[in-house]
């Protein structure tokens, strides 16, 4: 019985070891382990067996037993582990395919560099005016020191709708109307806009475009302000080592009127392309808010003064991005719009 | 205006700067130098030679062979293609070598095979422009003067190694209009001296007033008038300086007389006119108010018909100029010219605009007239011509001249204390330093209580009060030197308006959704001004327009996006989402407008592009209305939409967005014609009153518990006639349901074949749900036999 006992041990460590996935083990386990298999007839058959002889026949049973699952269960191990390798394999993918689109928009070049502007001078305490896009000459032109027949408004050529109301020429009105508006207290805004101008469409006009202008006024400001007003909008907005220079300029509505123009961002100031050799780019027009202008709004010039300043975003974006073609901001072709996606920081 | 260098150090010392750096100077001292143009453009080996002999080539009859003496190397054969070339002219000669303007280079060469040892020059190939070029020899070469010296250098002779700075003059500064200004200028930034222009000659016996009257008959529009006679005088063309001073400065030389009244009004910035005496045939100069519709014809041929807020002068019966315009045809100075009266006068520059205007006629005189001449140079300047065409044409200059005054000229007064100019600037600027600027500027200065006095000369009219003062100190000591602070202002915290931040948050949700933000023109067509336009009100044209495409105000902002998605598809990009957010222009009983925010969305194409796993769905009335759905929740503002009707619009797929009651705005596909014509696929818009939802405020934002009990769904498929909307079914739901029901959303709907004809079928999911606690089988079976029964009563069919 022994003998027999150990070929059959032998048979079932065969057989495990040849079993070739999960089913045919679990065969092996049933036919050897199961209720109906050999090991179990054996146990069966120990009562015919001389009492004496019993716990040792039981023992080694249990022995070949124990060994038979053992062998089974680390088999099994095995050839889950192959089955389970089998499966990923089978599903692999190619993750190289391209991933399943995130629809996504963005803003209007313009929007973007004037949010940008609006950011700026809001964490510096500003806040945003609007105003009229349709608007009264007395707003756009005479209440800024411009009345009719000044040689200055030749410069503005602009679109009229009666002899009094035009398509204002500048943001400047969102100015005056907000002088006016405060009635003699200090104020602190920007108004960016749409404007409107008799210009031919080409690379470089348009009659419909847009501005900031920026507006200080309260007791004591000065031009030096102005100078550091401006100082840290170039650096913000074209990089911490932008240098500003002011040259002597001339609007109506202010005096001292300047040009302020910044050092070359692409050169650093020793001169290319986009600074025409001269290592400046002309960015914006400022100045002190002509006494004419705050008067004429009902302010105290001789308590009250202020700096204005005004620029172009069409121009700024230009010159960041690169655009060589003011047309394209109106002309919304998805290739250029969706340029203008990622962020720069 | 173009400043000669070589000219200007005619009345200033400019230090022997490099033209680039002295024009670097003045744009950072306030006048912008737009260009530094070098008038010899490098041009070498160009010199005078003198033309022997003039042959006509045998195999050309265009051109000639002329034999040249070039000085040195003596006679050199060169032909010559220009129609005015003659024996003993003194000519430009382009020497093999010689390198002219536009990177030409001369060679020997040989011409239908005669040789040709360089080339004779026109003025043009000098690089001067043909509209300067004066008229004899705009079409052939220039001939140089008889005392030209043979072999003698073209360039340094000629004044062409000289630089002309093109200023860009801002309005105010009228007084840099001429060189004199300039020169004032230059002398203010270089500390250097101004040297006037002499004006010297010997009176005739005879007076000008016994040749002469004037009367002034508007002395409001011409308070100063001054004419002298010259007569026995040459009219020729005047020397080779003075045609190269005039070309330099971009006027057209054209005879001694005219020349010099040019060169006059370049140098001092006082227009001049002088007239043929006999032409005048009155013997008398009136200047008025023209009459209504009497006629003129100015100098550039044309007729022009007149009107009494136009100034004349006229020969005390018809007008023979129009004044500080342009002179008339019928007094003009000809070549059979002996006598003319030289016209200096002070016109308004109001009149002088108006006239300019109307007429469309802008010159030289008109420019500086309308910004305001220095009125203690009409007289001057008179003189100086005088002086000159008595040198140049040799006449005879009559004694005195007619004069009529009643022109104020005394000098402004400006009283501004140091403090105020440091205070306004932020700087500490010397008290010496600023007299010491003053004087550069010739501003007479004293000094009085802390307060400098000034005397403005009047040639300086753009200074009128403090600030301008400020202005002309800080420029002058220099802008660099302002320090760079911040305001002192109160502390305020900036920011947006609710409105502003809500625009900005409808951005980024659309954005979100995949949209892209276009900008579109506010100006249209008439065709288009109305088109899905939320408002019925007329059209805001503008009085001069500059195309009938740009001529109305817009009413609606679909139509230019639909033409940049066009333009989008005719480029094979063929899904475009984009969305404008505008103002459009509403007439109302006010002067002004009603500009009202819109939001428009134009979108084309697919919606859904998942290509290589086979997921594609196209744009649809729905995905649109699902973004506007979204749109509302996130402003909190509550949407419907109710169906309708618009022009260009599909309409089976249009609904008006309703809040509130108000048709707010407008969701719909196009309708297939509009489609065709604008040559779109399958697209679908919104036109929305924005501002109408950003000024509603929303409600505070109160939590609602978390559920704690479980909701219970129920399906029910209904069969319903086509023509019952889901909206409706759902109405009769909800009011079935009561308050247990929480929710009601369509899961399906099917309108195939497997359908009676005229029927659809629609699934609903109802959702029940009891905050107090868990809802028995009971409960929800009472409720929901209760919305079944309603169902059945509208005659929905259950579908099994
Ligand atoms: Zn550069």
């Amino acid at each position: 019985m022994e003998a027999q006992l150990q070929a059959l041990k032998t048979e079932a460590l065969e057989k495990i070891a040849s079993a070739a996935n999960v089913k045919e083990l679990n065969d092996v386990r049933v036919a050897y382990l199961g209720k109906k298999g050999p090991i179990t007839d054996l146990l069966k058959g120990m009562g015919k067996l001389p009492a004496e002889e019993r716990p040792k026949m039981g023992a080694l049973v249990n022995v070949v037993r124990e060994e038979v699952t053992t062998s089974l269960e680390e088999r099994m191990v095995i050839l889950e582990e192959e089955a389970i390798n089998l499966k990923l394999q089978s599903e692999t993918i190619d993750i190289t395919l391209p991933g399943r689109p995130v629809r996504t928009g963005n803003p209007h070049p313009l929007t973007r560099v004037i949010e940008e502007i609006e950011d700026l001078f809001v964490s510096m305490g500003y806040e945003i005016a609007e105003g009229p896009e349709v608007e009264k000459d007395y707003y756009n032109f005479e209440a800024l020191n411009l009345p009719k027949g000044h040689p200055a408004r030749d410069m503005q050529d602009s679109f009229y709708i009666t002899e009094d109301i035009l398509l204002r020429t500048h943001t400047s009105p969102v100015q005056a109307r907000t002088m006016e508006a405060k009635g003699g207290e200090p104020i602190k805004i920007i108004c960016p806009g749409k404007v409107y101008r008799r210009d031919n469409d080409d690379a470089t006009h348009s009659h419909q475009f847009t501005q900031i202008e920026g507006l200080v006024i309260g007791e004591d400001i000065r031009m030096s302000d102005l100078k550091g007003t401006l100082s840290v909008f170039a650096k913000k907005m074209f990089g911490d080592d932008r240098e500003i220079r002011l040259r002597p300029s001339f609007f109506p509505f202010t005096e001292p009127s300047v040009e302020m123009d910044i050092s070359c961002f692409k050169c650093g100031g020793s001169g290319c392309n986009v600074c025409k050799k001269t290592g400046w780019i002309e960015i914006l027009g400022a100045g002190m808010v002509h006494p004419n202008v705050l008067e004429m709004a009902g302010y105290d010039s001789k308590r009250l003064t202020g700096f204005a300043f005004g620029m172009g975003p069409e121009r700024i974006a230009m010159l960041k991005y690169g655009v060589e073609d003011i047309r394209h901001f109106y002309t919304n072709d998805v290739r250029f719009l969706s340029q203008f996606q990622r962020t720069e920081v | 205006m173009l400043v000669s260098i070589k000219w200007l150090k005619e009345y200033v010392n400019t230090q022997e700067l490099d033209p680039a750096e002295l024009g670097e100077k003045i744009t950072r001292s306030g006048i912008e130098v737009d260009a530094v143009i070098d008038r010899s453009h490098g041009m070498t080996n160009v010199v005078v030679g003198y033309v022997e002999s003039c042959e006509k080539h045998k195999e050309a009859d265009k051109l000639s062979i002329c034999q040249v003496n070039v000085g040195e190397d003596g006679i050199e054969q060169i032909i010559c293609g220009a129609p005015n070339i003659a024996a003993g002219q003194k000519v430009i000669v382009a020497r093999p070598g010689a390198k002219l303007p536009g990177g030409v280079k001369i060679k020997k060469a040989k011409l239908r095979g005669e040789v040709s040892n360089g080339m004779i020059c026109s003025l043009q190939e000098l690089g001067i422009e043909g509209k300067l070029v004066p008229k004899a020899y705009a079409e052939g070469i220039y001939v140089l003067p008889e005392n030209a010296e043979i072999g003698s250098d073209v360039v340094t002779n000629f004044d062409l190694d000289d630089t002309v700075l093109e200023l860009g003059l801002t309005p105010n500064r009228a007084d840099a209009m001429s060189m004199l200004g300039v020169a004032y200028e230059v002398g203010a930034i270089l500390s250097e001296e101004v040297k006037l222009p002499e004006a010297t000659y010997t009176e005739a016996a005879d007076t000008a007033a016994s040749m002469l009257t004037l009367n002034i008959d508007a002395p409001e529009a011409n308070p100063l008038y001054v004419a002298k006679v010259i007569r026995n005088i040459e009219v020729k063309e005047s020397p080779m300086w003075l045609q190269q001073r005039l070309m330099a400065a971009g006027v057209r030389p054209h005879n001694n007389v005219v020349d010099v009244t040019n060169f006059v009004l370049m140098e001092y910035g006082q227009p001049l006119h002088a007239f043929d005496y006999d032409s005048l045939k009155t013997g008398n100069i009136t200047v008025r108010h023209a009459k209504q519709d009497e006629l003129i014809t100015t100098l550039d041929d044309a007729e022009r018909k007149l009107s009494p807020h136009h100034l004349v002068i006229t020969n005390g019966e018809e007008p023979v100029a129009l004044a500080g315009v342009m002179g008339g045809a019928n007094s003009e100075v000809s070549d059979s010219t002996t006598t003319i009266v030289i016209e200096s006068a002070y016109f308004a520059s109001g009149s002088i605009r108006q006239t300019s205007k109307d007429h469309g006629l802008r010159s030289d005189a008109s420019s500086r007239y309308e910004k305001g001449v220095d009125p203690n140079r009409v007289i001057p300047a008179a003189e100086r011509a005088a002086s000159l065409i008595a040198e140049l044409a040799g006449g005879e200059v009559l004694a005195g001249s007619i004069i009529f005054d009643e022109l104020e000229r005394e000098e402004k007064i400006v009283k501004v204390s140091p403090d105020f100019i440091n205070t306004r600037l932020g700087m500490k600027i010397p008290f010496e330093d600023m007299l010491e600027i003053l004087e550069r500027l010739k501003f007479k200065t004293e000094a009085a209580n802390n307060q400098l006095i000034i005397s403005v000369p009047t040639r300086r009219q753009d200074i009128q009060i403090e600030e301008d003062v400020v202005e002309e100190i800080a420029r002058l000591y220099g802008y660099d030197e302002i320090p760079a602070t911040l305001p002192q202002t109160e502390a305020r915290p900036g920011g947006l308006t609710p409105y502003q931040a809500k625009r900005r948050m409808v951005r980024h949700f659309l954005e979100g959704a995949g949209l892209l933000q276009a900008t579109t023109y506010s100006l249209t067509s008439e065709k288009s001004a109305k088109q899905f336009a939320l408002t019925e009100t007329d059209t805001t044209r503008l009085l001069m327009p500059m195309s009938e495409e740009r001529s109305i105000l817009r009413q609606s902002l679909l139509p230019h996006l639909l033409d940049s998605v066009t333009h989008n598809t005719a480029r094979r990009i063929d899904s475009v989402a984009l969305y404008e957010t505008g103002a459009v222009f509403l007439k109302t009983e006010d002067e002004l407008l009603n500009e009202e925010e819109h939001l428009a969305i134009a979108m084309t194409g697919l919606w859904l592009d998942n290509s290589w796993q086979g997921e594609k769905k196209p744009v649809d009335f729905f995905v649109l209305k699902g973004i506007v759905e979204g749109l509302g929740e996130k402003l909190g503002v509550e949407l419907s939409f109710e169906r309708g009707q618009m022009d260009d619009l599909h309409p089976g797929r249009t609904a008006f967005i309703i809040h509130d009651g108000q048709r707010i705005g407008v969701i719909g596909q196009l309708h297939p014609t509009e489609q065709k014509e604008r040559d779109l696929k399958t697209t679908v818009v919104l036109e929305l009153n924005l501002a109408e939802l950003l000024n509603l405020a929303a409600d505070p934002l109160l939590y609602t518990p978390v559920p704690r009990y479980p909701s219970i769904t129920r399906d029910v498929a209904l069969v319903l006639s086509k023509i019952v909307e889901a909206g409706t079914i759902e109405k009769v739901i909800r009011g079935a349901g009561g308050k247990l029901l929480k929710d009601v959303r369509v899961f399906d709907l099917y309108e195939g074949d497997k359908m009676e004809a005229g029927k659809k079928s629609v699934a609903f999911t109802l959702t029940y749900f009891d905050p107090e606690k868990t809802l028995t089988d009971e409960e929800v079976v009472a409720v929901h036999d209760k919305v079944l029964k309603a169902l059945t009563e509208v005659g929905a069919e259950l579908r099994s």
